[in-house]
């Protein structure tokens, strides 16, 4: 097991460089000269221009930018933003929103994804089965901002609920109708995981012994059929919050949420290649980390896993 | 009776009659025809699919839409453009404009079908880009292995790494123009990696069987083998992908459309429709119905035919 994980920290060193100098060629290897616009009408100084570009050390080549980059990533010294705040500060105020979200959507998808998935699997044909995976494909169909734009209106505006957008400092309440939209689609996903792995599990020889032994139905449910449908479903959770950090681009967009993905959108619409970069990083960050953390899940779950 | 009670009436399993070898004529066993050619995978699995409504319901379904993308003019007398006037801005349904007027003045029914090409588009392309890319990267990984594989398994690592709509999110960001032709190829350039994953898994299951080791023994290039046993056996997992990822490309370029980095505004299409209908969100909000309703009818039927797909193509599916 030690050597296995060795060997798997081992192997996400070169993907998060890989990763990172990959966004970073994309959004600074772009044409123009970024300190060109600097200083209005008028422009700058050549002697301003050129002690810029050394702060930034934009008259180094490309790939000692890059370096001057993960030096900034390791120190958390990665500069301002145009607007004159530490980038690392934006970082700090922008992932705990994001990541209180996130964990309110795992949830949310994790309780409801479950317990319709095991219903439905458990009265595979029925009306409730049938009617719940109808209802899944569709959710699966329809677009998160589609779902977002309609909670909004019906459940903010109409029914008034919920308040519509999450101001600067967003409480549970303001977060709950994000995370219901952020969590729709993994939530269909799941319950249609948990669904077919309950139907696989219920005809199995074990639960046949486990009721033969005269188990209560509960009972063979609860310990036999459902753990052993947990499996898929658990490492399926652990993928999804690398998914739940691109879905915030979106979700947060819509709510005005100044999370990550909010963060990161707003900068990509100013061009402030600094933030655009840092928050792709850390996006990219959780999901190598969420990755990571299913495959060693996966290893303890599935000893086979680990001789492959 | 008691005692033959335990023999007529057998446990649940135990049910089957094996008859005594005088029991069995001779001429059973000549009935199996040996000439007729093996029902092979794919024709049973078109059997297993044609039986089920749900098939031919998704068909329907993506036939509609991708009539309507090719000939959006046979289905109404107006444009999507040059018909708008802005004196009809925001009118109810009508007889002559079955879904109301959007802010513009242009007819939302029209407007709604001249949607459907974009959409189809850009998911097509897409998977095709996906489709060929991963499935090479994919193949030669797995089949040629060593080094190579190596190199191009951590390469798909960092690719996978970067989330397609975030990669696709910087790239249009400072991409000056967005037809369907770019965009298809921003979603690809980081969406093939989950393909390349599925190949590369298919091949190294494949490449070992029998058949392949009589290809070599027979003297066959090591391509050959490749192109006409190793890829046909692994395609199967690859269809069922492709299938659902076309509705997931055709959300995606949809949500990038709305974001107002998708597609030019000058295309129309079912995201920039969206986009433009949010402004008046609060006072009509029936506007953005058709355009959402549009997308969502073309995404449910390529999930609902790539579930079809999967049941008929994995062999533990079909058994239940």
């Amino acid at each position: 097991m030690l050597w296995y994980l060795g060997r798997r920290l081992l192997q996400v060193i070169p993907v998060f460089i890989g990763a990172t100098l990959l966004l970073y060629a994309l959004v600074f290897l772009r044409p123009g000269d970024p300190v060109a616009g600097l200083g209005g009408e008028r422009g700058l100084p050549e002697a301003v221009k050129d002690q810029i570009r050394a702060q930034f050390h934009l008259d180094q080549p490309f790939f000692v930018q890059y370096l001057y980059f993960l030096k900034g990533i390791f120190t958390l010294d990665l500069g301002n933003t145009f607007t004159g705040r530490p980038v690392s500060e934006v970082v700090a105020d922008a992932l705990p929103i994001t990541f209180q979200l996130a964990l309110m959507a795992l949830i949310i998808e994790a309780i409801f994804g479950i317990g319709f998935g095991l219903f439905a699997g458990l009265r595979k044909g029925k009306l409730f089965d049938s009617s719940v995976l109808v209802l899944s494909l569709l959710l699966i169909a329809l677009p998160t901002f589609v779902t977002g734009l309609v909670l909004q209106i019906v459940v903010g505006v109409q029914l008034d609920w919920l308040p519509v957008t999450a101001g600067r400092d967003p409480d549970v309440v303001s977060l709950l109708m994000p995370a219901v939209v952020l969590a729709t689609a993994s939530f269909a996903q799941i319950l249609r995981l948990t669904r077919t792995s309950v139907i696989e599990n219920v005809t199995a020889d074990f639960v046949r012994t486990a009721r033969a032994k005269g188990l209560s139905r509960g009972r063979v449910v609860n310990r036999h059929v459902l753990r052993n449908s947990l499996i898929p479903v658990v490492t399926f959770i652990g993928v999804d919050l690398g998914n739940l950090m691109t879905g915030s681009i979106v979700t947060e967009g819509i709510f005005n949420i100044n999370g990550v993905g909010g963060t990161l959108f707003n900068a990509i619409s100013r061009g402030e290649s600094v933030t655009i970069v840092t928050m792709s990083t850390v996006i990219v960050l959780v999901y190598i980390v969420a990755n990571l953390l299913v495959d060693l899940l996966y290893a303890v779950l599935d000893p086979r896993i680990r001789y492959a | 009776m008691p005692e033959n009670r335990y023999e007529k009436a057998p446990r649940p399993g135990q049910g089957h009659y094996v008859a005594a070898p005088e029991d069995v004529k001779v001429g059973v066993v000549d009935a199996v025809s040996t000439d007729e050619a093996p029902s092979s995978m794919w024709r049973e699995a078109w059997r297993e699919m044609s039986h089920r409504p749900l098939f031919w319901v998704s068909a329907a379904m993506i036939l509609i839409v991708v009539v309507v993308a090719i000939v959006p003019g046979a289905f109404t007398s107006q444009l999507p453009r040059s018909n708008c006037l802005l004196p009809n801005s925001l009118l109810s349904p009508s007889a002559e404009h079955f879904f109301g007027t959007d802010k513009n003045g242009c007819d939302i029914y029209t407007r709604t079908l001249f949607g459907a090409r974009a959409s189809v588009l850009v998911g097509l392309l897409t998977t095709t880009f996906v489709v060929v890319l991963g499935t090479v990267i994919g193949a030669v990984a797995g089949y040629y292995g060593g080094w190579l594989d190596t190199i191009l398994s951590r390469l798909t690592d960092i690719f996978f790494a970067v989330p397609f709509v975030l990669a696709a999110i910087v790239i249009l960001s400072i991409v000056p123009s967005r037809s369907a032709l770019a965009v298809a190829l921003v979603l690809a350039s980081f969406g093939w990696t989950t393909i390349a994953r599925i190949t590369r898994g298919a091949v190294l299951s494949v490449k070992n069987n029998e058949f392949v080791t009589a290809s070599k023994a027979l003297g066959m290039s090591r391509a050959a083998i490749l192109w006409r046993h190793v890829l046909p056996n692994s395609a199967a997992p690859i269809i069922v992908y492709s299938t659902v990822a076309l509705g997931t490309f055709i959300v995606a370029e949809a949500t990038l459309t709305f974001l107002g980095i998708g597609l030019d505004p000058s295309t129309v299409s079912w995201g920039g429709d969206l986009s433009d209908g949010r402004s008046s969100i609060r006072t009509n909000p029936e506007i953005m119905f058709y355009p959402a309703a549009a997308l969502a009818f073309t995404v449910l039927g390529f999930i609902m035919l790539g579930d079809v797909v999967r049941d008929a193509l994995d062999p533990k599916a079909r058994k239940r």
